[in-house]
């Protein structure tokens, strides 16, 4: 049985296809619960759900002008939606889940009634909108472009968790301390806003717009449940992410399962498995 | 040349002014209490202080050379820090940011400094603990810790001794003026009048124009403004 197993593995990963899947899964899921942690802990779990929305439109557009690169359209959009999202945190008129869920809701039906007016009738809607959902076999079909454009994305969000790890720290904390004392944080609300926009416009091809709050939010509420420290959140957060996005695709190769949903599976068990060790320390 | 001076400021928020002509300057060293009723301002005040908010009307200037990055600030705490997974020691080091510019870690001068300040504060046998398992008490010395770390010239405190039993509130109050005894400005908003004739060198009363003051603490009490909230609070 083990062995059948093993055999079918290392059977998948000759072909080039699923190694790319791979890296790009292990790299999306290392970003994404970087990013989750602050944003959990910042009261905006919320945006990860309303930006892949935003993305999700974004995207219809684009296969309704059939441009080659969807990359070119989707980021920008994202980008800016994230922006006036974050910004809009901070204004007291505007309530900050209000205008989520309003960009939300409306960028899903814009996407949705897009693909319905511009798909050809040979096409298969129901298929397309499915994969921009739930992200079932995109993963599979990346080009090569892709997967380099992601391992940049990558680098370039990992560099900045990196280098700006402590004023992370401080911006998710206390902003306003921060802004007082002559920080400028202003600025750094702005970069997690780009590396927001980057991480879901990557994580989409993984396991499509509805799931990408998941990928979000779990890995770093499982860490919360044990952890501390805002250091060792984030590191038990990461390990924690890409090894669950590790397994559930591999159990998507073998039980041929949708990868996106399976790593959420893993990532809910994971979630569980934290909190009951959270409670036996009594937390 | 004074360190902080307002010019007829007025401040308010969603568009409508709750204070104005508001004029008043600090020399470097001073001890400033901002007292006044609920919603008259002060935290307003504090905010436009800190270049958080601008203000409606009116200047603000700073002088002596004082620069953004020599601020220290000690915020009421929000409800996004009650459940946050932080050391003590991260909360503190995080004071030292606003001397780093875009080095990314931690130098061994910022550690000691962090170090210092937890000495000081009686927050080192604490330093591995995460925030939001403390008592109330050891949060506001873990904020003040940060707060220290940020401030070479200036310090503001938004009600510090708020959510204090009294003992913890006497503690508070005589470590603040010991940091003004060794040079650094404080500028403190507080309800509590007794205190802050007790401590403060300066007071500002805001609230409706007929009973904005500004001057010296001994003065302040004879004023009619004054003795009522003096009075009041020891009849309390």
């Amino acid at each position: 049985m083990i062995e059948e197993i093993i055999v079918k593995i290392a059977e998948s990963f000759q072909f080039a296809f699923v190694r790319n899947a791979f890296i790009v899964g292990i790299l999306i899921a290392l970003c994404s619960s970087l990013l989750g942690v602050t944003l959990v802990l910042k009261r905006l779990s919320f945006i990860g759900d309303g930006l892949s929305h935003v993305a999700f439109g974004a995207m219809a557009v684009a296969m309704a002008m059939s441009l080659t690169n969807n990359f070119l359209l989707v980021l920008p959009v994202t980008l800016i939606s994230s922006i006036v999202l974050l910004h809009s945190g901070q204004n007291k008129k505007i309530k900050g889940d209000a205008a989520l869920a309003m960009l939300s809701v409306g960028s899903l039906a814009i996407g949705y009634l897009i693909m319905s007016i511009f798909s050809s009738s040979s096409s298969n809607l129901s298929g397309d909108v499915c994969t921009a959902l739930f992200g079932s076999t995109s993963i599979l079909t990346l080009s090569k472009t892709e997967v380099w454009l992601c391992i940049l994305l990558s680098i370039i969000v990992l560099a900045v968790f990196l280098l700006f790890y402590h004023k992370v720290f401080a911006v998710t904390f206390d902003e306003d301390f921060m802004a007082a004392t002559g920080v400028k944080a202003k600025a750094y609300n702005l970069m997690l806003a780009a590396v927001i926009a980057m991480v879901i416009v990557l994580a989409m091809n993984l396991v499509g717009a509805l799931l990408i709050s998941a990928l979000v939010i779990f890995p770093a509420l499982s860490a919360m449940r044990v952890f501390k420290s805002f250091k060792s959140v984030m590191l038990c957060s990461a390990v924690l992410s890409v090894f669950c996005a590790g397994i559930g695709m591999l159990i998507s190769i073998v039980a041929g399962t949708p990868v996106g949903s399976t790593i959420v599976m893993v990532d809910i068990a994971g979630f569980f498995i934290f909190g009951a060790i959270g409670l036996t320390r009594g937390h | 040349m004074p360190q902080i001076a307002c010019h007829n400021l007025t401040i308010g928020y969603e568009g409508k002014a709750v204070v104005s002509g508001l004029n008043f300057s600090l020399d470097p060293g001073d001890y400033l209490c901002v007292v006044g009723e609920n919603g008259s301002g002060k935290s307003t005040l504090m905010k436009v202080m800190l270049n958080l908010k601008p203000p409606m009307s009116g200047k603000l200037v700073t002088g002596s050379g004082l620069r953004s990055n020599e601020i220290g600030y000690l915020p009421q705490q929000t409800p996004v820090q009650k459940d946050f997974p932080a050391s003590v020691t991260e909360v503190v080091r995080s004071g030292c940011l606003n001397r780093r510019g875009l080095r990314p870690f931690y130098s061994q001068a910022e550690k000691n400094l962090a170090r210092r300040y937890m000495d000081k504060l009686g927050i080192s046998d604490i330093a591995k603990r995460c925030y939001r398992e403390l008592s109330g008490g050891q949060q506001q010395r873990v904020l003040l810790a940060r707060a220290l770390c940020a401030a070479r010239k200036i310090i503001l405190l938004d009600e510090p001794a708020a959510g204090l039993d009294p003992m913890a509130g006497q503690d508070m109050y005589a470590l603040i003026s010991k940091l003004n005894s060794e040079g650094i400005t404080v500028i403190m908003v507080s309800h509590d009048i007794p205190a802050a004739v007790k401590y403060a060198g300066k007071i500002l009363h805001i609230g409706k124009q007929s009973s904005l003051f500004f001057g010296q603490v001994k003065d302040y009490l004879k004023t009619e403004i004054g003795r009522v909230y003096a009075g009041l609070e020891e009849e309390a």
